[in-house]
């Protein structure tokens, strides 16, 4: 074996099927001097890889996944590593018959062929399966199982057939050195090599590598139960791997997949069980491989009747000959961790990745590295998306814990988690408790959804409920109420799920124009609402800047963006210390003001001037309640007047009680994230990041595109320039829902991310590849219309124009009400601004 | 007939044995826990005895509660009755063992009759002693032969073979007769799903007996020094050929 | 000086080549040894244990000792026990060493302890011995009054006789009923007339890596090229590639051959304890830091479907 070399670009720290994956891509998109080191020996390390089932179902609710999961498809395809043999998730519930019309709508979307099959039809497929324990099937014949070892291997091949690429198996990495806050060099038992970039591809032991550098990657090594069974006569005469499609019994949480002439079965119904990195065992004290675990029986059994209920006549006579408890990896929200760290510079994360979206998520981390941003939006997989409080192991194992039988569970869009609540609540929890608030999680802040004191409502404004469970599922038709009060009166909202950013310094002016689209060169006390993007003039996010001072700014994000932000703005601080970057979030409460009596519920308790002569809309000011100092920005997420009100945490309590108290009169609500997150911005069609803003659209086409660009540089703006050049390929539209009702005469409520279709039921695809789906789908009170947002070809985003929407397997007649970002309540922002 | 299987719940290890910090016991914390090689293959002919003779088939293990995982994993690939000695789950030394398993034979046979052959493994896989078959077979004056890797059951009669480098040793035992049987004398098969399940079901049978602890304590245990690797590469593939044969000529084999 | 009964295993009158380790052990702890043979053809290996420091030999006869008998041994070796007041008994850790013991064990009602490596006699006895087959050492106390051992084969050096004079012999009867001798040997299978895998002096071992039961066939014709046999690992035997009397290993044999040859056996713990007395160990094997390779005197990294025919080729 050759010698360590001292100096490399960069160093890939696992060959497993994701470090493969990467140096592979890296090496294709032009990266020498890599160098790629495990632990174990070539080609299976002992890692995760090597005992996987490498089946891959494509078929996935969350876009980013299934575009992850494609991608990898497709190229182990293209290596030769794949074998198409189907598979069938099937039911022995209707509640799951309704989740399998649910990923058939996913599947359309995708542009995944895929179909429902009757309990007959599936044993036509599979013979072997009892049709009378379930309801039905839902069959994708792309299903594959692939070789991910001998796809790492390829992957390690193409890179060292480009000499970009030197690899070293069967060496233990002792530490990682940091300089500067960034990546120096990492200490292997072999040696030390100097190293520009590090990534850590160490699938479970990830955590402990990461902790070397002193950073953190959350997740935790989990158990998943397999077993070998045969041999089965019906399977050994195929005399093939595979076969016969691979069945996914989902209520029971179980997979029967072929293997030669055994069948696998293999589990996510049992008891989580987790093992802290730490105490993985080694490879010398592993019997089969340290991710290959003595099997816990008991554990299984329940999962025995159930296989043998649904495979009766192949199961009974065959022999369990094989039986692990394999590990992978488990993360606080089930997605993987992928990017650069937020604790080191340079030092990269590539975990939590299974087999089936491995080669997908290396390219997707090699064009990150390589050009700042990959083509796949990986918003839900970027590893700064989780605060603090998501990193610790105590959070990781109560998560996991909570969803690891969901992982062929059905979760629903909205499902909100029962562990780890409270984490963070709002100073006005006292008072948001009394008023009977139900909380969703907001990041990691407690938000009032809706207010059950508000039920009084209900008749007042005849808001209805839903009468399908799904559809009414973590929702309440009394934020139908509190929207068309909070429109007819005026409403109370507890923000302080908000993230505040206090950017100081001489360098201030220079650092925040550098990061965000829009003038922020303006005077003292204005506020601006600005994209924000990446260097491929893609989204990455989008806040609020308001200007307190000549050098000083006060950004403000939302609760689920904060921590991605913090990172995007850590990262591209001044060396020259002319810029503090300070999270002020715990230092003040946001309350929210707005309807058409803001003004004068507020007025009522300040000195201050609210007119709208004195205090325009975008302005922001220092108001007194009373002796309690607040700043005030005049703003609207729902498109009423009214104001932000920044509150020091201890006035908190006090100024809401005189605006509650002041409110009265006025017939003030309490209004809930209901509101002010759905429907109140879907009538003035405003976006969210993470739903209809991510890095794949620009600001153009989310119809942000301001009439002038600013002089001043900033990160994104060739391409922005570009883009506003080249005109949209897809625009950001408005739908209403026109007809409701299901084939079985019940009205459906969609609940986003489901495709939309052409009349004749077609997916729609853009020139640049990209879906058109429901990105943010809710009530319109006020327009008394259900609203959807979502992208449209241009040429297709016509106002007028018919369309559908498939929600489980269904399609509803939609039209495009708006295309673009006109309101479609109070178009000219009248009620806002006036 | 009745046959009866001693078995013993041991670290199923594969690997390099890691001991506790106090060098008392094995650390088992990434084991799982089987029966001895040689057991399982006791089992299993116990099963094909009864399948082949007719009768009944029961399993006995003195440990701690745990080894309940060993007796229902003996019932999954057939065996019909299960019998626990139970004990606090520490080391016996084989006296001691053999003793409480005579105590638990005794009620056994007390209670449901004679067993006609009695199975051990030829030693335990863990602790080795290459004893206990004999003691219980002497204190219950029956004859016995150890190391045996083939049975055949005439009339009343054994016919056991056992291994010795130019063949096979011929024994034959009347009944009631014990054996020390060894892998290799059948290849035992795997539970079936149903078998499991079954197992899960067994009703665990109870004997208490408090066995008088015997002469050999365990002081400690001692991992065995790294060996220094004194490796000599002699080349990569067939390039090593000549590698080879010279260090055969050296060894002066050729 | 205390005298130490060490029985010296043989097969109607052919000495096991392991029998006189277990005098080089005893004679380490200082003891007065005096040498046991037991059945017909045992007196005919006096003359052959000349040199070995011993004065006496006691040949035990009987007429229903006529072939290896493990009852009997054990009772035969008991009344010995009480007629010499011996209190410490010594063999080699053979099969039949260790069943002659555990039966001497049991008729005394007094501890055996089984493969010891080393022993420090006193008050109590401190002794070590191997575990899991040779990859653990436990120590023990031992607290009786006789104390009766084997010795792990192999751990000790055989004494060499040689030409000096040939200690005396004591003949001794045991009193033996048929109920002692109806466990003997009644019969014998030969089943391979020349070299076996346990004193083959090469053994050409295969693992998995073998991949098949055909694969072995270079693997045999290597090994009589070179005056050997074959050997494999468990999973080769449980895969039914190979029958299990050629499984080296904690449950299969245990060899100690001048030269092991390790083709595609990645050497597990159970394997490694069966191999690792031989003289010296070349492995060849894909993986390059699979655990024979560390543990071989001579490692080969490739494919031993390429190597081993490459070197019969060369052989020849």
């Amino acid at each position: 074996m050759s010698d360590l070399p001292s100096n490399a670009k960069v160093v890939v720290i696992g060959a497993g099927i994701v470090g493969n994956a990467v140096v592979g891509h890296l090496a294709d998109l032009g990266w020498t001097e890599i160098v790629q080191i495990d632990k174990g020996p070539l080609p299976n390390p002992g890692g995760s890889t090597g005992h996987a089932s490498n089946f891959i179902f494509p078929v996935d609710h969350g876009k980013e996944m299934a575009a992850l999961t494609l991608d990898s498809q497709q190229q182990y395809e293209e290596m030769g590593v794949s074998t198409t043999c189907g598979g069938i998730e099937v039911a022995r519930t209707p509640e799951r018959m309704e989740e399998l019309r649910r990923r058939l709508s996913s599947a359309t979307a995708f542009g995944i062929e895929a179909e429902m099959l009757t309990p007959e039809q599936v044993k036509e497929k599979v013979p072997f399966v009892d049709e009378s324990v379930i309801l039905g099937g839902f069959y994708t014949p792309s299903v594959s199982v692939v070789d991910s070892l001998r796809a790492g291997t390829i992957f390690r091949e193409r890179a060292q057939a480009k000499e970009a690429l030197t690899v070293f198996p069967n060496t233990e990495v002792t530490d990682i050195e940091v300089e500067d806050g960034a990546v120096k060099a990492v200490v292997t038992d072999r040696g030390r090599i100097e190293t520009e970039y590090v990534v850590v591809a160490c699938g479970c032991w990830s955590p402990r590598i990461a902790a070397m550098a002193g950073a953190t990657i959350p997740l935790t090594p989990a158990v998943h139960q397999m077993i070998d069974v045969g041999p089965i006569d019906v399977l050994v005469e195929t005399n093939n791997e595979i076969a016969y499609p691979i069945i996914r019994d989902m209520d029971t949480f179980m997979y029967e997949r072929q293997s030669a002439g055994s069948m696998e079965v293999g589990s996510y119904a049992h008891r989580p069980i987790f093992l802290h990195p730490d105490d993985i065992p080694s490879i010398e004290e592993s019997k089969l491989s340290p991710t290959e675990l003595p099997f816990t029986a008991d554990d299984f059994d329940p999962q025995l009747e159930d296989a043998l209920e649904l495979m009766p006549d192949i199961l009974a006579e065959a022999e369990i000959k094989y039986a692990i408890n394999g590990l992978l990896s488990l993360t606080p929200d089930a997605m993987p961790l992928i990017g650069e760290s937020i604790e080191v510079r340079n030092l990269w994360s590539a975990a939590a990745i299974w087999i089936k979206e491995g080669p997908g998520a290396g390219r997707l981390v090699a064009e990150w590295m390589t050009y700042g941003a990959p083509s796949i939006d990986p918003h839900h997989s970027d590893i700064s998306r989780l605060y603090d409080v998501n990193r610790t192991e105590e959070h990781v194992i109560a998560r996991c814990a909570e969803h690891f039988n969901k992982t062929y569970g059905i979760v629903h869009p909205r499902e909100q988690w029962e562990s780890r609540r409270d984490l963070v609540v709002s100073p006005l929890r006292e008072r948001t408790d009394a008023l009977g608030a139900v909380y969703f999680q907001a990041g990691v802040t407690e938000r009032p959804q809706w207010y059950e004191t508000n039920k009084a409502l209900l008749d007042e404004y005849q808001a209805d409920d839903r009468p399908h469970e799904w559809d009414a599922r973590w929702w309440s038709p009394i934020s139908t109420a509190e929207h068309l009060a909070l429109r007819d009166r005026v409403g109370i909202v507890d923000l302080s799920a908000f993230v505040t950013f206090d950017v100081t310094g001489p360098g201030a002016l220079d650092y925040v124009q550098h990061m965000v689209v829009n003038q922020v060169d303006k005077p003292i006390g204005s506020a601006v609402y600005t994209p924000l993007l990446n260097g491929h003039g893609g989204f990455r996010s989008d806040l609020t800047v308001k200007r307190l001072g000549t050098d000083h700014f006060r950004i403000v994000t939302g609760a689920f963006d904060g921590p991605r932000d913090e990172y995007w703005f850590r990262k591209h601080l001044p060396d020259d210390g002319s810029v503090t970057f300070t999270d002020t979030s715990k230092s003040m409460v946001t309350i929210g003001v707005w309807g058409p009596h803001a003004r004068e519920v507020l007025s009522s308790i300040t000195e201050d001037d609210l007119s709208n002569e004195v205090f325009r809309y975008g302005t922001t000011a220092e108001v007194d309640f009373g002796g309690i100092s607040t700043r005030m920005l005049r703003i609207s997420y729902v498109g009423e007047l009214g104001w932000e009100v920044y509150v020091p945490v201890d006035d908190a309590v006090a100024l809401w009680d005189m605006i509650w108290e002041a409110g009265q009169s006025h017939g003030i609500v309490p209004v809930g994230g209901g509101v002010y997150g759905t429907t109140g911005r879907l009538e003035k069609g405003y976006r969210l990041m993470g739903a209809e803003l991510e890095s794949e659209y620009s600001p153009v086409e989310a119809g942000l595109a301001r009439p002038r660009v600013k002089s001043a540089d900033f990160i994104g703006k060739e391409a922005y320039l570009e883009a506003r050049e080249a005109g949209p390929i897809a625009t950001l539209c408005t739908f209403t829902v026109d007809d409701h009702m299901s084939v079985a005469g019940i009205p459906r409520y969609m609940t986003g991310g489901e495709p939309i279709v052409d009349t004749d039921g077609n997916r729609i695809v853009d020139s640049r590849g990209r879906i058109s789906i429901v990105t943010t789908a809710g009530m319109g009170p006020s327009v008394g219309r259900y609203l959807l947002l979502g992208y449209l070809p241009t040429e297709l985003a016509v106002e007028g124009a018919s369309f559908g929407v498939k929600y489980m397997n269904e399609i509803y007649p939609i039209t495009v009400a708006v295309a673009g970002s006109t309101p479609l309540f109070d178009p000219d922002d009248s009620r806002m601004k006036g | 007939m009745r046959v009866l299987v001693c078995v013993k719940r041991v670290p199923a290890p594969g690997a390099r044995i890691a001991l506790t910090p106090d060098r008392q016991e094995i650390d088992t914390k990434n084991l799982g826990f089987a029966t001895s090689p040689h057991e399982e293959c006791a089992v299993e002919e116990a099963v094909q005895l009864v399948s082949d003779h007719g009768g009944s088939s029961t399993v006995l293990t003195m440990g701690a509660r745990e080894s309940e995982e060993q007796l229902r994993y003996a019932v999954s690939v057939g065996i019909d009755a299960a019998v626990l000695i139970p004990t606090d789950g520490s080391d016996l030394d084989p006296q001691a063992t053999a003793r409480g398993l005579v105590a638990g034979i005794t009620v056994l046979e007390e209670r449901d009759g004679r067993f006609d052959v009695i199975l051990f493994g030829n030693e335990s896989a863990d602790s080795g002693g290459y004893q206990v078959g004999v003691r219980v077979a002497r204190s219950l004056g029956r004859p016995i032969v150890s190391g045996i890797k083939d049975i055949e059951l005439a009339d009343d009669e054994l016919i056991a073979k056992r291994e010795i480098p130019s063949g096979f040793e011929v024994y034959r035992l009347e009944l009631p007769a014990v054996l020390a049987v060894r892998e290799g004398l059948n290849l035992p098969r795997y539970p079936t799903l149903p078998g499991r399940l079954k197992s899960r079901k067994a009703e665990v049978a109870s004997v208490d007996v408090v066995p008088e602890v015997g002469g050999q304590h365990k002081v400690s245990f001692e991992s065995p020094p790294e060996q220094e690797s004194q490796t000599v590469k002699l080349g990569e593939g067939v390039d090593a050929v000549p590698a080879i044969v010279e260090v055969l000529e050296t060894l002066g084999i050729k | 000086m205390t005298s130490a009964l060490v029985l010296l295993d043989h097969d109607r009158g052919a000495l096991s080549d392991t029998a006189l380790q277990a005098v080089a052990f005893a004679g380490s702890l200082g003891f007065d040894l005096e040498p046991v043979l037991i059945g017909d053809g045992a007196e005919s290996l006096v003359p052959e244990l000349g040199g070995l420091g011993v004065s006496k030999v006691h040949v035990i006869g009987h007429e229903l000792l006529t072939d290896f008998a493990p009852e009997a041994w054990g009772d035969s070796l008991a009344q010995l026990v009480v007629v010499s007041g011996a209190k410490v008994a010594i063999t080699t850790g053979t099969d039949r060493g260790n069943e002659v013991m555990a039966h001497l064990g049991a008729i005394l009602d007094q501890p055996m302890v089984a493969n010891v490596t080393k022993a420090d006699p006193g008050a109590p006895w401190k002794l070590s011995r191997i575990r899991w087959g040779g990859s653990l050492f436990e120590h023990v106390e031992l607290e009786a009054p006789f104390q009766l051992l084997t010795v792990a084969p192999h751990s000790w050096e055989a004494l060499e006789p040689d030409s000096s004079p040939a200690p005396a012999v004591e003949h001794f009867e045991p009193t033996l009923d048929e109920t002692a001798a109806r466990t003997r040997v009644v019969d014998r299978v030969t089943l391979n007339a020349g070299i076996t895998l346990a004193t083959a002096p090469v053994v050409v071992s295969g693992g998995r890596g073998v991949g098949s039961a055909e694969g072995f066939a270079p693997l045999e014709e290597l090994a009589s090229m070179l005056g050997g046999v074959v050997g494999c690992s468990r999973v080769v035997t449980n895969n039914g590639w190979r029958p299990h009397t050629d499984q080296v290993g904690q449950t299969g044999t245990r060899i100690a051959p001048e030269l092991y040859i390790a083709c595609g056996i990645s050497g597990a713990i159970q394997h490694w304890v069966g191999a690792m007395a031989s003289k010296k160990i070349l492995a060849i094997n894909t993986d390059p830091e699979a655990n024979m390779m560390s543990k071989a005197d001579y490692a080969v990294v490739g494919d031993l479907h390429e190597v081993v025919p490459a070197l019969i080729k060369a052989l020849k």
